[in-house]
């Protein structure tokens, strides 16, 4: 349940678990082995997130999941301030950001930006993600954050 | 994609229009309070509003044949169609989506279940008592998350104004929008609903300084940004159009209604294409089809503001002004009632007069039509409203006067 000593938020915040049926599996499998995995279609090449069963383009049931370099731009920020969890009062401010892979065809991820939560941030910054693991975890999980590029 | 239909064979304008077949016969409400301080359960809140609104419009309530609402309303159609007595149920719907997402498209299906003959007399409702149930803006209690809130709640992703300050922050940036633009939005609600008894904020104005001053829940977003959550309940009396003329009150004509979202606007984890949107880009030309008007034939605006930003892109979507004149166009003068170039929210909206899920919109543009409002515009004919901007489907209609049609 605990949370590594050098997470960004604190403990207590919902974990993430796989969907029951399964469709998201491959993602979290993937982040606890330092790969950021996004769905792409064997059919017609396109790339889709967040998951879902069929290709959006050419309706082909035939999505596999691509380990893709953990690199993209900030598309859009926030910096969050009342505490709408338990957990995060008296936690203070935290920026969250939506990270858009132009290699993976655009699509976007959330996470948090690491480094000071009063930070200036500058949509199209460039960032690299930094995986969290939560080993102690039940069951185990393992977060995306991102980081300015250096 | 080939085998689409074309788009002169879509024409919603001619037979396949609700344009002034319907109309609003009464609205009522009842007293608006703040959340979790109702002293009555909240069924027994939505049979007082609906008892109001047939009131209103002198229609006794054993003459309701259908409910419509959305956001999954607690309040069973069959429960209260036994509780009222009402000798024969007809129509019973629910709007898909949650938010206030589906405050115009519930007055749509009912007017619809009347044009089609499903149904005589709809009453469109919606009841929140949050002391009673949950409130929406503190997180789930739950330990875990799966699906869409996988991919955000453990990143502190979590609440209505989280979800959408990211889009709102893209928005303001594309087009380099200042704060006075929000600013102003609040505090044109706060300024109507100064006049308005049933608001909530009745009695405590907003100056500019103190928006400014509020802290902030999430950038952009400071406390006046962000709506209320109320308790209390809303319902609207939809009739055919001749039926209406017969009734008490004026009727306000039903000249259009469209709901729906962009393409893939739901994709997962905010990947929807049309992303700095209030997800209006396709709705509201087919608002404005139907009804067979302009924007600038439009006197009065009630637009759903969950959160000010939210409102601001829906007035750009629906053709009030474009993006990149909001610093100018965005002024307290200009959002005001009776005399500014877009009076919004004229009984407080969300903001200040309450957090009836947005259906206290659509019973103030009937009463601007009527003369009614705490804030009148003077010689209003077209009225809108705008609901749930940021959500899917989202929904937007149109009301007239007779002289409209």
């Amino acid at each position: 349940m605990s949370a590594p000593a050098a997470s960004y938020l604190p403990a207590g915040l919902p974990r993430p678990v796989p969907e029951p049926d399964g469709l998201d599996a491959p993602y979290w499998e993937g982040t606890r082995r330092g790969e950021l995995r996004v769905q792409r279609c064997r059919a017609c090449r396109g790339w889709q997130w967040g998951p879902e069963w069929i290709c959006h383009r050419c309706l082909a049931f035939d999505l596999e999941w691509t380990a893709v370099e953990p690199r993209g731009t900030i598309y859009s920020w926030e910096r969050a301030w009342h505490p709408v969890h338990p957990a995060l009062r008296g936690h203070g401010p935290y920026v969250v950001v939506l990270v858009a892979l132009a290699h993976a065809g655009g699509v976007r991820m959330v996470g948090n930006l690491l480094g000071d939560p009063l930070q200036a941030v500058t949509i199209d910054t460039p960032v690299e993600a930094v995986f969290e693991a939560h080993d102690e975890a039940t069951p185990p999980f393992t977060l995306v954050h991102w980081r300015r590029t250096a | 994609m080939r085998n689409v239909i074309p788009t002169w064979e879509r024409s919603v304008v001619g037979p396949r229009s609700i344009r002034g077949r319907v109309a609003v016969a009464g609205v009522g409400e009842t007293r608006y309070y703040k959340h979790g301080q109702a002293p009555e359960p909240e069924v027994k809140l939505a049979l007082q509003a609906i008892l109001a609104a047939c009131a209103d419009a002198g229609l006794d309530p054993r003459a309701i044949d259908g409910f419509a609402s959305y956001s999954n309303d607690r309040n069973d159609p069959s429960r209260l169609a036994a509780a009222l007595g009402i000798p024969e149920l007809r129509f019973s719907n629910m709007q898909w989506g949650g938010g206030g997402g589906g405050g115009s498209a519930a007055v749509g299906n009912a007017a619809a279940a009347i044009a089609a003959g499903y149904a005589d007399c709809v009453v469109v409702f919606r009841a929140l008592a949050q002391g009673q149930f949950q409130r929406f803006g503190a997180a789930p209690p739950a330990a875990t998350a799966s699906g869409e809130a996988a991919l955000t709640f453990p990143y502190g992703l979590i609440s209505p104004a989280q979800r959408f300050a990211m889009k709102v922050m893209r928005f303001l940036h594309d087009h380099g929008i200042g704060p006075g633009a929000q600013r102003a939005i609040a505090l044109a609600s706060y300024h109507h609903a100064q006049n308005n008894p049933r608001a909530v904020m009745h009695g405590r104005p907003l100056t500019a300084e103190g928006y400014d001053e509020s802290r902030w829940i999430v950038e952009p977003f400071r406390l006046f940004d962000c709506c209320l959550e109320n308790d209390g309940a809303a319902a609207l009396l939809l009739v055919s159009a001749e039926r209406a003329r017969d009734l008490r009150q004026p009727p306000a004509y039903l000249l259009g209604v469209a709901q729906g979202s962009e393409y893939r606007n739901a994709a997962r984890g905010h990947n929807a294409p049309t992303y700095a949107s209030a997800s209006f880009t396709t709705v509201a030309p087919r608002l404005y089809a139907m009804a067979g008007v302009t924007p600038g034939d439009v006197a009065v605006v009630q637009s759903y503001e969950n959160f000010t930003g939210g409102v601001l892109m829906s007035l750009v979507e629906h053709g009030f002004l474009a993006a990149d004149e909001a610093n100018e166009f965005l002024t307290l003068d200009n959002l005001s009632a009776p005399a500014g170039r877009l009076p919004l929210n004229t009984s407080g909206g969300n903001l200040a007069e309450c957090y009836m899920h947005g259906l206290e919109l659509q019973l103030e543009a009937v009463r601007q039509l009527r003369g009614q409002s705490p804030n009148p515009v003077p010689g209003a004919r077209v009225a809108m409203v705008i609901s749930g901007p940021m959500v899917t489907p989202v929904s937007s209609m149109l009301l007239g006067t007779e002289d409209v049609l």
